[in-house]
């Protein structure tokens, strides 16, 4: 019960905050200079005075500001994220058709990156002083301060152009006709290399964290017990120093999971992968401000969720903390 | 005859052998041709009209058949019209449309439908053909397979409009009762040689033959699978990796199209951009009290190297412009005064306008790296004549909310020419064009009767003699003027492999010349 009333106050909680978010984006994206019509406008190539306005007749942006905000909320209010102006397609259906592909590239980089992470940070907390340990400093800081976009070109040079090991672009072989298992396998082939390009910063980050808090935990007196006591050491790290360990790492964890989803942008964009992040970006530049706005909410509904699921993770990794 | 297992076996495996040898063949002639084409950005919609973006035209005009094709030369070529003539007066056109058309739903073609996409559809989505139809009285259908045009003025550009680049025919019956004022939904309905087939967004959209098409054995290509890839690097990859064969003109990066072109098996053309005659060229805002100086706005022009711009930006593929009409534009000429690079002369100038050091804004389009790389060399030029120049970034919704709204003091532009001065050319300098919300108009704000009196007359005029003696007489003035900062004639090159062939057969290109191409 106690699990359960956390769960629907932190929800509770969590739509105030869209919906603060909600009015501070409607606000945010319409002090950009141009508007949906504009952008249409200039890539028609001939626009007139009545093309214009049209457009905006059309999107409702001849109404004035408060009205539009009005007609906004109202929309929200019955769950209804609008109509694209450039697609001309509902907002909420343009977002669950691309929400799965970006979950599965970032819930995979993310299990990825978090594995190999914390697996590297562990390994170099044993290693201290040896070049081992200096290897994963180095790869870390590398991959770190390595701009993704770079790395993701380069990756799509090496593995796809010089060594056409893997799908240049893409989500799936189209045209491929590959159905069930098949399908899948191809999926995952597309997969690989977004995924390991975009766990890399991540991994980097973990690496790092989990040596750092391995380290101090290690030096803490129960630890300098359980070694006195006899423990095996691989004990002692599992239970004793790893358990202690992880929590900084889980915090950050949350907290990327949900930025992930909206930062994959760069990733989507190199391997032309059709999900969130593209079609967030592809709204700001067109201007097509119900997309966006959409998009934002579901990206921050995304985040408050992640949020509340690392709060329910502490639990299981620290039975000590209680959720209040 | 005894068979014992071991010869048996081995007649097996001879057979099979000769099975398997004969699978290959069977399969590659059902192998249906397949065309991948990298896209970008996605189109807003598919519908004929709706689609108005250049990326939706691209796909749209192998959706939608139009009633004529221009070749090269700009000259007409019948496609759902066989025959077409105009009177001697040019105030009455008349079409006679191809019979056993059907649309992809199965429906007939009929002149009904023509009346419908000109009288009312286009006339609503297409500011072209609403300016055209200005001109217009009326449009009929005389009989299920004639079309009528009454002008009340003559319009000699009208043919002009008759292609892809401004008026693909629509169904009458499945848009005659829509909303205009609201987005269409419905999914693309044309004569044209594809299908849509499917379209995941974000992805690709996937067009088949149309297997009824009214041209017999074409389309000879099965599948078209425009592939959305947002990145130009990655474009060039793709390319690379051979997962796309087509780059469309505007897809790829200069440097990219160089490298690419240099590969076994690819082929690299300029042409299919004749219709469009692209031209790229500084706005100078006339508002501005500087650029109110003659001197000044000469000194601009004097200040650009063109020659080194084609040659190092645009790697060859462009041609310095030599005045405001490009030369693929009828009735351009090139007798007007010109303004060879000389930065000596630019820094007199410059002086004898008075300048003081002014910070000039200069906004450049963002396009990608070859218009960035662009506008530095241009600020490069002028800062070595002497001028202050500032760089001031944004983008494409910015860039565009303030060429409509007049801020900026130089700014970048480039614009179709369309085949004619009156469709193309006026649009940029005549008085009645100056208006707020449009980056397409005269944005300079340049007002000069005598050059609105020259367009009008030119775009009334049915004798091509003195239509010529017009234009040049306006191209002069223009020119002399230094109205704007004319910079070069672009040609975007489509980079395509060997294996595709006939792939550009119109003076609009890829966008309605799918149907007519084929793969080896």
């Amino acid at each position: 019960m106690d699990k359960l009333a956390f769960i629907a106050r932190r929800l509770l909680q969590g739509l105030a905050a869209l919906l603060l978010i909600a009015v501070m984006n409607f606000m945010l994206v319409r002090a950009a200079p141009g508007d949906p019509a504009t952008v249409m406008a200039g890539e028609s190539g001939a626009a007139d005075e009545v093309f214009l306005q049209q457009l905006r007749e059309r999107f409702d942006l001849d109404k004035p500001l408060p009205a539009q905000l009005a007609t906004y909320l109202g929309q929200l209010a019955r769950l209804d994220l609008g109509t694209s102006y450039r697609q001309q397609a509902p907002v909420l259906d343009l977002i669950l058709e691309r929400l799965p592909a970006t979950l599965l590239l970032t819930g995979s980089a993310f299990l990825l990156s978090l594995a190999m992470g914390v697996a590297l940070g562990v390994w170099a907390s044993t290693q201290v002083g040896t070049w081992k340990d200096s290897a994963i400093s180095v790869l870390a800081t590398l991959f770190y301060a390595t701009p993704l976009y770079w790395l993701a070109l380069l990756a799509v040079l090496v593995f796809a152009v010089w060594l056409p090991w893997l799908p240049a672009f893409g989500y799936q072989t189209v045209g491929g006709g590959h159905e069930g298992v098949a399908r899948w396998l191809d999926i995952g082939h597309h997969l690989i290399l977004p995924t390991l390009v975009l766990s890399m910063f991540y991994m980097a980050i973990y690496a790092r964290m989990t040596r750092a808090s391995m380290l101090e935990v290690a030096s803490q007196d129960f630890v300098k017990t359980a070694r006195a006591k006899g423990l095996p050491p691989g004990r002692v790290l599992r239970a004793h120093v790893l358990r202690n360990a992880l929590l900084p790492v889980v915090t950050l964890a949350g907290l990327q999971a949900g930025a992930m989803v909206g930062g994959a942008v760069l990733i989507e964009t190199v391997f032309a992968w059709p999900g969130i992040g593209r079609l967030l970006f592809d709204a700001l530049t067109q201007r097509d401000y119900s997309l966006l706005l959409g998009t934002f909410l579901v990206t921050a509904a995304l985040a408050v969720a992640f949020n509340v699921i690392t709060d329910l993770v502490y639990t299981l990794v620290d039975p000590r903390i209680e959720l209040s | 005859m005894h068979i014992n297992r071991r010869t048996a076996i081995a007649h097996s495996a001879a057979i099979m052998g000769w099975l398997a040898a004969g699978i290959p063949i069977t399969a590659a002639a059902q192998q249906k041709k397949v065309l991948n084409i990298a896209l970008f950005p996605e189109p807003n919609s598919l519908v004929a009209g709706a689609g108005s973006t250049g990326p939706a035209q691209t796909v749209v005009g192998n959706l939608y058949d139009c009633l004529l094709r221009f070749d090269e030369n700009l000259k007409a070529q019948p496609q759902l019209a066989t025959e077409w003539s105009t009177s001697a007066d040019q105030l009455t056109y008349t079409f006679q449309l191809k019979k056993g058309v059907k649309w992809h739903d199965g429906k007939p073609f009929t002149a009904d439908d023509v009346v419908f996409t000109f009288d009312k559809f286009l006339r609503h989505y297409q500011p072209r053909v609403r300016i055209a139809m200005g001109s217009v009285e009326s449009v009929k259908a005389v009989d299920p397979h004639t079309v009528v045009f009454k002008l009340h003025t003559p319009f000699p550009a009208f043919l002009t409009l008759m292609d892809a680049s401004s008026s693909p025919i629509v169904p009458r019956h499945q848009l005659a009762d829509a909303d205009l004022t609201k987005p269409l939904t419905v999914p693309p309905v044309g004569t044209g040689p594809f299908k849509l087939k499917e379209w995941q967004r974000g992805a690709f959209i996937h067009l088949e033959k149309n297997t009824d098409y009214h041209m017999a054995g074409l389309p000879a290509i099965d599948n078209v699978y425009w592939h959305i890839i947002p990145d130009a690097a990655s474009r060039a990859a793709a390319f690379e990796s051979g997962k796309v064969d087509v780059l469309p003109g505007g897809t790829a990066e200069y440097f990219d199209v160089a490298r690419l072109a240099k590969l076994p098996g690819v082929e690299v053309t300029t042409k299919g951009w004749e219709k469009f005659s692209p031209f790229a060229w500084l706005w100078m805002n006339h508002r501005n009290p500087l650029f109110q100086n003659l001197k000044l706005r000469q000194a601009v022009l004097h200040a650009i190297d063109r020659p080194a711009m084609a040659k190092v930006i645009w790697h060859g593929y462009a041609t310095p412009a030599t005045g405001p009409f490009n030369q693929r534009t009828p009735f351009y000429t090139s007798k007007t005064t010109q303004y060879p690079r000389d930065t000596a002369k630019a820094r007199k100038l410059l002086e004898e306008a008075g300048y003081k050091g002014e910070t000039i804004r200069l906004l450049p389009l963002p396009f990608g790296e070859t218009w960035t790389r662009m506008a530095e060399m241009v600020r490069l030029n002028l800062t070595q004549a002497g001028f202050k120049v500032e760089t001031v970034s944004a983008d494409l919704p910015g860039t565009i909310s303030r060429q409509s709204n007049w801020d900026f003091d130089l700014t970048f532009t480039f614009v179709y020419q369309s085949g004619d001065p009156a469709v193309g050319v006026a649009r940029s300098y005549v008085s009645s064009e100056i208006n707020k919300g449009s980056p397409f108009n005269n944005v300079g704000g340049y007002s000069n009767p005598k050059v609105d009196e020259l367009f009008a007359q030119g775009a009334r005029e049915p004798n091509p003699t003195r239509r010529a003696a017009l234009y040049a007489e306006v191209q002069a003035i223009l020119a002399d003027d230094a109205v704007a900062g004319w910079l070069l004639e672009l040609n975007f090159p489509t980079v395509y492999r060997t294996k595709v062939t006939n792939l550009v057969s119109s003076a609009v290109g890829i966008n309605d010349s799918l149907g007519r191409a084929s793969i080896n």
